[in-house]
């Protein structure tokens, strides 16, 4: 079974405002708000993780729902991201932004 | 306004988060311009890792969209340094610049580095007149040069034309400087007194025939339409607040002051003494700020000429009164009534 790996895409700003997650493209001014999920989901893009790890132990405590159908839903919801330039998708694992921790983020 | 970035900004007025914050990182400069409001002599800016704190800070308190200003910011030696970490905490990052120091290659580390935009004061497309208002000889050419490179590189450039009585005239010439580079236009007749309080460069705004010269041209205003004036504030929007200036936006000094807003020098902290959050969450001056609402305006609430109406708090305070109106204002306001008029007689 191939993994897929989700990272997060380059050339985006973002900031998390409670439970929402604000994404804004540099090259072309497009303003996302990205839900609960979707937010889960760009927090844990690392380009690393498996998205089905990702998955069990992030989305699945999180909602009451089973790891299959989470894992369907998720990958259908990473490529619509993929689709906004937002995220991007692969069967092998990235190379990770390097991106600076943000302590205490608001409304966390 | 889009719907998702009234959303943004609802949430950021909720939640009282500084969303938008512009950082001058020098009041240093390469240019003198006439207008300018600055004192450029450096009295200690922040350093390096000063900058990065406060950038640390400002990400963990909600701010997204930071602009990068001055003074003339590339001429600090670690620019590139502080807007690669910016960019790595993530935020929306535009920079204004005079562009002096922009080449081939950086405007190509600008493009990497995913700056959303670069704004390019330009005076005129008469080199006479912008160079004589830069007080640099040869300013124009060199900033034209730059903004072919960051063309080049796909970036979005904004030239902003500053109005003064230099160069009144001269803007349809920028405006087609712009579209001739692939580059946006705007234009300003504002003239802000000193951030010392030194009026003296009030004279050089451009005088009312002219204003209404600007506000009459079609190519600027489009189909805009200009409200009649009308009566008092209405008494539902008696309670809005006047402006963002301190409470989702605010301004950090290459000192580490926070104001309320760069037109709104309002002392409230200083990061050296003090920890953002304190500062933006705790200030009395912020707090009385962000008290005032439209029905606190004692002249501006009754003004009938509200519906138009640019009021800047922050030069209100700087004539005296947070809750006066702006005389700069008001003029505008009653030359728009006057263009209104104009407009709808052609």
């Amino acid at each position: 079974m191939t993994h897929l790996y989700i990272a997060r895409g380059n050339r985006l700003a973002a900031r998390k405002l409670e439970a929402e997650t604000v994404i804004l493209r540099a090259d072309d001014s497009g303003l996302f708000v990205l839900n609960e999920l979707g937010s889960l989901l760009w927090g844990a893009a690392d380009g690393t993780t498996p998205l089905a790890t990702i998955v069990e132990r992030v989305i699945c405590p999180q909602f009451d729902v089973d790891t299959a159908t989470a894992l369907q839903d998720a990958t259908r919801f990473a490529e619509s991201l993929r689709d906004h330039q937002i995220l991007e998708l692969s069967d092998a694992p990235m190379v990770p932004l390097e991106l600076a921790p943000i302590a205490d983020e608001a409304g966390l | 306004m889009s719907r998702v970035l009234d959303h943004v900004m609802d949430r950021a007025g909720a939640l009282k988060l500084p969303i938008s914050v512009q950082f001058d990182l020098t009041y240093r400069c390469n240019e003198r311009c006439v207008h300018c409001y600055l004192d450029h002599d450096d009295h200690g800016e922040l350093t390096t890792a000063e900058v990065k704190d406060v950038l640390d800070q400002l990400a963990a308190a909600g701010t997204l969209f930071l602009i990068f200003s001055g003074g003339e910011l590339l001429l600090r030696k670690d620019f590139f340094e502080l807007l690669a970490y910016a960019r790595r905490l993530q935020f929306d990052v535009k920079i204004k610049t005079n562009a002096l120091l922009i080449r081939e290659a950086d405007a190509a580390r600008i493009r990497e580095l995913g700056v959303r935009q670069v704004q390019v004061s330009i005076y005129s497309h008469r080199a006479e007149v912008h160079d004589g208002i830069t007080k640099v000889a040869g300013s124009l050419d060199r900033s034209i040069a730059a903004i072919r490179f960051l063309k080049a590189q796909g970036l979005r450039v904004l030239i902003a034309n500053v109005l003064m009585r230099q160069n009144a005239g001269d803007y349809p010439g920028v405006q087609a400087l712009a579209a001739e580079l692939g580059a946006e236009f705007t234009l300003d007749p504002t003239i802000t007194p000193k951030m010392d309080g030194d009026t003296g460069v009030l004279s050089l705004r451009i005088p009312t025939a002219q204003l209404l010269k600007v506000y009459t041209d079609k190519s600027l205003v489009g189909d805009a339409s200009i409200s009649p004036p009308k009566g008092p504030v209405d008494p539902e929007s008696l309670d809005d607040t006047p402006c963002s200036a301190g409470h989702t936006a605010c301004y950090v000094s290459p000192y580490g002051d926070i104001y309320p807003c760069v037109q709104f020098p309002l002392p409230t902290g200083n990061l050296r003494r003090e920890r953002f959050e304190d500062i933006w969450r705790h200030s009395k001056p912020l707090e009385e700020v962000r008290a005032i609402r439209v029905r606190d305006l004692p002249t501006c609430s009754v003004c009938s000429f509200h519906a138009n109406c640019t009021r800047c708090p922050g030069l209100a305070y700087m004539e005296g009164n947070m809750r006066g109106p702006s005389s700069a204002d008001c003029e505008k306001s009653m030359v728009f009534d006057d263009a209104r008029r104009i407009l709808e007689t052609r």
